[in-house]
């Protein structure tokens, strides 16, 4: 084991029964063993089961991302963990809400942009727009980045939900 | 039927005998339906953390799971540093505790805690449960996650409306978890495993805790094994008795205080057969300097332990006796042999390396050293196969290099916490498992004053424990860092007074005897075990004498500072080529 080994960015889906505290435990084991946490997501996924799906990205050596997985394993509550990073091609989706005040050209030129990265405009007012984008994380932040100039003072993200390309489930 | 009703026939389904407990506002119905049955029987403690030590004791040394009964708040929160021990130590526990009705729940209401979320981390899982109708469910399955896989303690919130309420209960063959680890071992991976072994020419065994815990067979099939194979074996702290001590193929412990041998045989080995331990850097001493030349098989249950610290070459998960059964098969089938040349020249090597006699001490005449006093211990007892338990320090180190353990289960110490005032509690746990048994706590003077309450518990439950001090005055493996790494500051590990413990044994209800001759110690040991009753013997002894060998923190296998004359202490451990020891 080297320090200076190479660290990778991994997409990993675990499904989990939806129960009290299933989150913290996630998130506790994250704290507790000093891993990263870049985006976490959860939500129900099948009711009749009780189960759901928690998306985290993380980052970390091989045998550190080894261990993450492994860790997630040994949770009670927890089924099944998929990272998705190696486990064949993906797919990545975030959504983000931004709002972008000002008038005048700045206005203009933010719808204009927002065009470009088909952002829908769900809310507006005389000097300001909340834009909805989806996209893959980088899509996201470069709208984003655009927007800084044009006005922008608030951000809210989903952070990443993945899944498996092709017809099998996790 | 009541909740608490529901919760006691739970515990007889389950096979419990024993619980450790201590009562308290949030229990009471479920003491109060303890009074009303005979089935099983309650220790009461004097303090909440002793609970969940005994429990450790009563599981470690039956294999068995241990259960606790606390109440909300306090004795909740008392319970942390036991889990913490059991987690550590893979060491099977259902722990109950009280909570406040749950319409308080999140209110600050007296003697409220919110004990699963402090527990999350130190327990392997955890419940609060809501509704009486999942209460018999709910103990079911905290029985079969403390017991399955890794053993661990497994904690269960009773808020105290739901043991009052009624419900139905249901038995444990009804019960349908979700939670089922693997068991059996990939069989192509112990044919490689097998391969691997047939090949070495520096074979050496690594057995760890995993070994006693998968229970009696798994520590038969092992020693089969290794006897099969000729191979040398070396046991963690937590694998002692995984393997017999006497046994000429066995190295003794290794690690920070281990054997010469088995430092170097780890050292200089090509093959390390790894069952059931964990690398713990207690062990492994400076990572990049860990068995450098080795092929490393690792056998452990938990899939997490794989590639945690050190990267293997070959993994094998799954439970150890299935897994070295289907070893021995495979080896057998296959009329496996192993190079005898070279394990020839190997064992002559090792034999070499023994001959340093790296636990040798000065003896003495006039002070009672503390390894003679565990020596003695240890010739006068072993015809009657005692239990051992240990505190935490140096007495500890002492009792693990020079008291020898032919079976399983007979050794019960904190390791991988390291929890100073766990072996009276864990062995009153021990006694009440095994009542005509011959147990002993060896303690320091320091560490057993972290539980000494729990004398108290001894004396109402007539338990016969030995408490065997060694008292130096001092916290001697503080005391000994001071000394080797810190210029000889004893920054406060010197306590100045500490009680007169024959007169402390006596004011509790046991028996107090005292050594302050090397010639006064095998009276002493007699006397002590002659008495049916809780015995305090107390042994003045060196309080100058350290621990070793020692691995200094930092330091690789091969760095290993012998005794006090070895001058290689000097070298300082570098922070920079791993990870840093403490």
């Amino acid at each position: 084991m080297t320090k200076h080994e190479e660290i990778a960015r991994h997409t990993i889906a675990v499904l989990v029964d939806n129960e009290a505290g299933v989150l913290a435990r996630v998130i506790g084991l994250f704290s507790g063993r000093g891993y990263n946490i870049e985006s976490l997501t959860v939500a129900e996924v099948d009711a009749a089961e009780q189960l759901s799906r928690i998306t985290i990205v993380t980052s970390g050596t091989r045998m550190i991302i080894e261990q993450i997985k492994n860790q997630l394993r040994r949770l009670v509550p927890v089924h099944k963990v998929s990272d998705l990073t190696i486990e064949g091609p993906h797919v990545s989706r975030e959504l983000a809400l931004v709002k972008v005040a000002g008038t005048g050209d700045k206005r203009v030129e933010s719808l204009r942009i927002a065009e470009i990265f088909r952002a829908r405009p769900v809310d507006a007012t005389n000097d300001s727009f909340v834009f909805e984008v989806v996209g893959a994380t980088d899509k996201v932040d470069a709208f984003i980045k655009l927007m800084e100039p044009l006005g922008l003072v608030d951000v809210s993200r989903t952070g990443a939900v993945a899944i498996a390309r092709g017809p099998n489930p996790i | 039927m009541t909740g608490a009703e529901i919760l006691l026939k739970a515990l007889v389904d389950q096979g419990v005998e024993v619980l450790f407990g201590y009562p308290g506002g949030a229990v009471l119905p479920i003491y109060d339906e303890l009074f009303k049955q005979n089935r099983l029987k309650h220790v009461l403690v004097r303090h909440e953390q002793a609970a969940v030590h005994a429990a450790e004791g009563y599981a470690r040394s039956t294999g068995k799971v241990g259960c606790v009964l606390v109440t909300s708040g306090p004795g909740a929160t008392n319970t942390v540093t036991g889990l913490t021990d059991a987690l550590c130590d893979s060491v099977p526990l259902v722990c109950f505790t009280g909570q406040v009705p749950t319409s308080l729940i999140g209110n600050d209401a007296f003697q409220e805690a919110d004990i699963t979320g402090i527990t999350r981390p130190c327990t392997k899982h955890n419940y609060l449960v809501k509704d009486v109708n999942n209460l018999a469910r709910t103990v079911h399955e905290a029985f079969h996650v403390a017991r399955s896989g890794r053993p661990g303690p497994v904690l269960v919130d009773l808020p105290k409306d739901v043991v009052q309420a009624k419900g139905e209960y249901q038995g444990p063959s009804k019960l349908k978890s979700k939670y089922k680890p693997p068991v059996k071992g990939d069989i192509k991976a112990i044919e490689k495993a097998v391969d691997m072994i047939a090949h070495a020419k520096r074979p050496l065994f690594y057995v760890g805790g995993g070994v006693v815990n998968s229970g009696a067979a798994a520590c038969q099939l092992l020693t089969q094994f290794v006897r099969m194979t000729g191979f040398p074996c070396t046991q963690t702290l937590m694998g002692l008795g995984g393997f017999p001590g006497s046994d000429p193929q066995s190295l003794g412990m290794l690690g920070m205080h281990g054997t010469y041998e088995a430092n170097l045989a780890m050292h200089g080995c090509d093959l390390m057969i790894n069952v059931g331990a964990r690398f713990d850097d207690r062990v492994t001493g400076r990572l990049n300097a860990f068995a450098p030349n080795s092929k490393k098989i690792h056998i452990d249950i938990d899939p997490s332990s794989i590639n945690k610290n050190v990267a293997v070459d070959l993994a094998v998960v799954g439970d150890a006796a299935h897994i070295l059964e289907d070893m021995i098969k495979v080896w057998k089938a296959r009329q496996a042999r192993v190079d005898d040349k070279a394990l020839k020249a190997w064992w002559s090597q090792i034999d070499q390396w023994r001959s340093r006699n790296c636990l040798h001490y000065e003896n003495s005449n006039k002070l009672i050293k503390p390894q003679y006093a565990i020596q003695r211990l240890y010739e006068l007892t072993k015809d009657r196969n005692p239990y051992i338990c240990t505190e935490v320090g140096q007495h500890q180190m002492w009792a693990a290099q020079h008291f020898r353990f032919e079976q399983p289960n007979h050794w019960m110490t904190s390791g991988g916490l390291g929890t100073m005032g766990y072996g009276l509690p864990s062995a009153m746990g021990v006694q009440m498992a095994h009542p005509g048994a011959l147990v002993i706590d060896i303690a320091g003077e320091s560490s057993i004053q972290m539980n000494i309450q729990e004398l108290a518990t001894l004396a109402q439950h007539r338990l016969p424990v030995k408490v065997f001090i060694l008292n130096n005055q001092y916290m001697g493996m503080v005391r000994q860092w001071q000394e080797l790494i810190h210029g000889g500051r004893y920054s406060e590990s010197h306590m100045h007074t500490h009680p007169d413990f024959v007169k402390l044994a006596e004011a509790f209800g046991a028996v107090g005897l005292r050594a302050e001759k090397p010639s006064e110690v095998d009276d002493l040991i007699k006397e002590m075990i002659a008495v049916d009753r809780p015995v305090v013997a107390e042994l003045r002894t060196d309080a100058s004498e350290n621990c070793f060998p020692m691995i200094m923190p930092g330091m690789a296998h091969n760095e290993m500072v012998l005794g006090p004359e070895d001058r290689s202490v000097d070298k300082p451990g570098s922070e920079e080529d791993g990870m840093v020891l403490v």
